[in-house]
């Protein structure tokens, strides 16, 4: 409720923001970015201080960012894709390359994520990292000492991946997001396979180990299990670190009696990075410049990652961060499990197509 | 002078087809022979006109049709399109089984409150398919409306497993497509005229018999167009599938999307309509040749 009443005063203040400023100048920027995923109150301040008034927009997957930008024209001048579609799609000449003198406030990020955003945009010339984050276990504290004993330490993909002990939690209920680039590396992990592995092979057992646990799984989706956790009406979620946080945190404000925890596997997770880009077609690119550098201020970036509880790359705003965030380590895990982190690269065509293929028939068993 | 009108109100529905689908369905057929590629737009060959005639034959001769073997070789295509035959299928007759006893009695009513109930058929049409499609998400869910009144009068002790399944998109479809059903066998029998059935009973036909070889005779144009209506959306409806369907629920209109976001393979995908609306073309020939032979029968 919180929630939505701060978002309802958040776009009454855009609005008047918006009209107090369109007279004096008609600078706009349009923004693309992942359903709850900023402050609000950023957006409103930006306008305030800069009088660029902003159009911003949600998705909730990357393949609908994706499809959008590859027809073109779409209209916005700053989208937020994930590092493995973002390097695909600097690949299909989706975006322009970031006009760095603009971007003064690029000395606040972080070294050690900038260097493993490499990766996905060697030289980081086309964007910059918004957050980051773990695909995880998100769990019903009470639900699961209940079932698995008082003693039972949630630390492993065992949970999900042998078929005892999901099969033990299934009627309490497990879901597991809807992403077959996720979930397939992490079939592959517990395997002990490479979880970047593109071998057909090996992505037919990751799917056979899916499909074996398939009948334990209630849902695949990407967003809904944020209620189903906070609401106490799932035991388990394979799902995104933040989102897992924001039910912890909805669970406490319901005070139902329903306690939400994430944990980071002890075999390793997915670290992925999700980043503000601006698109080659884009007519506002000053304004989109302005919007990055902005961003980039240590005390928005920290305002954000105090909101949503994801991690972000801007080392500057570390110190601003509030303590339930920077010293959660759900949120930035310690060295030692950063360690354990494995990180993916992107598909080609072909590996699509398997990923694809194999999920199908885990999800629908054809 | 006169002809020049006739030819413009003749030749306006014809412009209108080709632009709004002869143009359309022309690019998705050039898509499904395309392939893909990583770029925008994802698929090749583009066009390119400055190289005029030649660059146009060197563009056509690129042209496959792998698409097609590949989705005919792939049992996952075939079996999407006949679950998808099967739901849309089991729902039309659903939809007819409640629709033709619903039009009946509003054609039977009194002249007065027809209008009402006419009125009462539309009136969901106000609200968003889209919420009231949602809507129905609160009342299958396992602490939803209907299982909590289920509990409470004490008909069962466990909630119902619906929300996520089959069944639900059958009551989905169902419950979106009844008025497509409903107004055109509603328009039949109300023009019917009711003296035939009592000629019938006079001539000492049972009422049951009257039904058949009267009402029900005449009211056929009325069944068969609300069919189309229903079945032909319904083949490759989406968004209830989506919403109250479970993972497992396999529709060629879920198979199509995730060959457009998940495989980012438009080629595929425009492939999968094209064959769709192959599919559907042939039920539609087949009713228009039926007509046109009623037709020439009733002359």
């Amino acid at each position: 409720m919180v929630r939505v009443k701060t978002l309802l005063t958040s776009v009454a203040l855009i609005s008047i923001a918006a009209a107090s400023t369109a007279i004096a100048q008609d600078r706009s920027v349009n923004v693309y970015n992942w359903s709850d995923y900023i402050d609000e109150e950023i957006l409103t301040e930006f306008t305030k201080e800069t009088g660029i008034k902003i159009t911003y927009d949600v998705f909730d997957s990357n393949e609908i960012l994706e499809t959008k930008l590859l027809a073109g024209k779409t209209g916005y001048d700053v989208v937020v894709p994930t590092g493995t579609f973002l390097a695909r799609q600097i690949q299909a000449g989706v975006f322009q390359k970031l006009d760095k003198s603009k971007l003064d406030n690029l000395k606040n990020m972080d070294p050690a994520i900038s260097e493993r955003m490499e990766k996905y945009d060697p030289g980081n010339d086309y964007a910059i990292n918004y957050m980051w984050g773990t695909t995880g276990l998100g769990y019903n504290v009470d639900k699961v000492k209940e079932i698995l004993g008082e003693d039972y330490t949630v630390d492993s993909w065992d949970m999900v991946f042998n078929p005892e002990i999901s099969g033990k939690l299934k009627d309490c209920g497990i879901y597991m997001l809807d992403a077959p680039t996720e979930i397939i590396p992490a079939a592959l992990n517990y395997l002990g396979k490479d979880p970047d592995s593109k071998e057909p092979a090996d992505i037919d057992a990751a799917q056979e180990l899916l499909s074996s646990i398939r009948p334990n799984i209630r849902k695949f989706h990407s967003s809904e299990y944020i209620n189903a956790l906070a609401n106490g009406d799932i035991c388990l979620a394979v799902g995104w670190s933040g989102d897992v946080l924001q039910a912890r945190d909805r669970a406490a404000e319901a005070d139902a009696g329903v306690t939400v925890e994430y944990a980071i596997p002890k075999q390793g997770a997915l670290m992925w990075f999700d980043n503000m880009a601006i698109p080659a077609d884009a007519e506002n690119v000053e304004e989109a410049h302005e919007f990055l550098n902005y961003i980039m201020r240590p005390d928005v970036m920290a305002k954000a990652s105090n909101y949503v509880y994801y991690a972000n790359g801007n080392a500057a705003s570390k110190p601003l961060l509030a303590e339930d965030v920077i010293g959660d380590p759900a949120i930035y895990p310690s060295e030692e499990t950063v360690q354990r982190l494995y990180t993916v690269s992107p598909n080609d065509q072909r590996t699509d197509r398997i990923y694809t293929r194999a999920w199908t028939k885990v999800v629908t068993g054809q | 002078m006169g002809s020049f009108f006739k030819r413009i109100t003749i030749g306006l529905p014809y412009f209108w087809l080709c632009i709004l689908f002869l143009l359309p369905f022309l690019i998705v057929l050039r898509v499904a022979f395309s392939e893909p590629v990583l770029a925008m737009p994802p698929f090749a060959p583009q066009f390119d006109l400055s190289e005029g005639w030649q660059g146009f034959v060197q563009s056509v001769s690129q042209f496959t049709t792998y698409n097609f073997q590949f989705v005919f070789e792939d049992s996952l295509y075939t079996n999407a399109y006949l679950s998808s035959l099967r739901i849309a299928l089991i729902s039309t007759l659903l939809t007819l089984a409640i629709g033709f006893p619903l039009a009946y009695g509003m054609a039977r009513s009194p002249m007065t409150i027809r209008p009402i109930l006419l009125m009462l058929v539309i009136l969901p049409f106000w609200t968003s398919f889209l919420i009231r499609v949602y809507a129905w998400i609160g009342i299958l869910k396992p602490e939803g409306l209907m299982n909590q009144f289920l509990m409470s009068v004490g008909i069962i002790s466990t909630p119902l497993r619906i929300y996520n399944t089959e069944i639900a998109v059958y009551i989905g479809i169902v419950y979106s497509y009844l008025p497509f059903m409903v107004l055109p066998i509603y328009a039949t029998l109300e023009k019917m005229d009711y003296s035939f059935v009592e000629a019938a009973r006079d001539l000492g036909c049972s009422s049951i018999g009257a039904f058949w070889k009267i009402t029900a005779r005449l009211a056929l144009p009325g069944v068969l167009a609300g069919c189309f209506l229903v079945f032909i959306p319904a083949i490759g409806e989406f968004v209830i599938p989506e919403l109250l369907g479970g993972s497992q629920t396999l529709m060629i209109g879920k198979t199509l999307w995730s060959e457009f976001f998940n495989n980012r393979d438009w080629p595929v995908a425009s492939t999968v309509a094209i064959i769709l609306l192959a599919i559907l073309v042939v039920p539609i020939v087949l009713f228009q040749n039926a007509q046109a032979r009623a037709t020439e029968a009733n002359r």
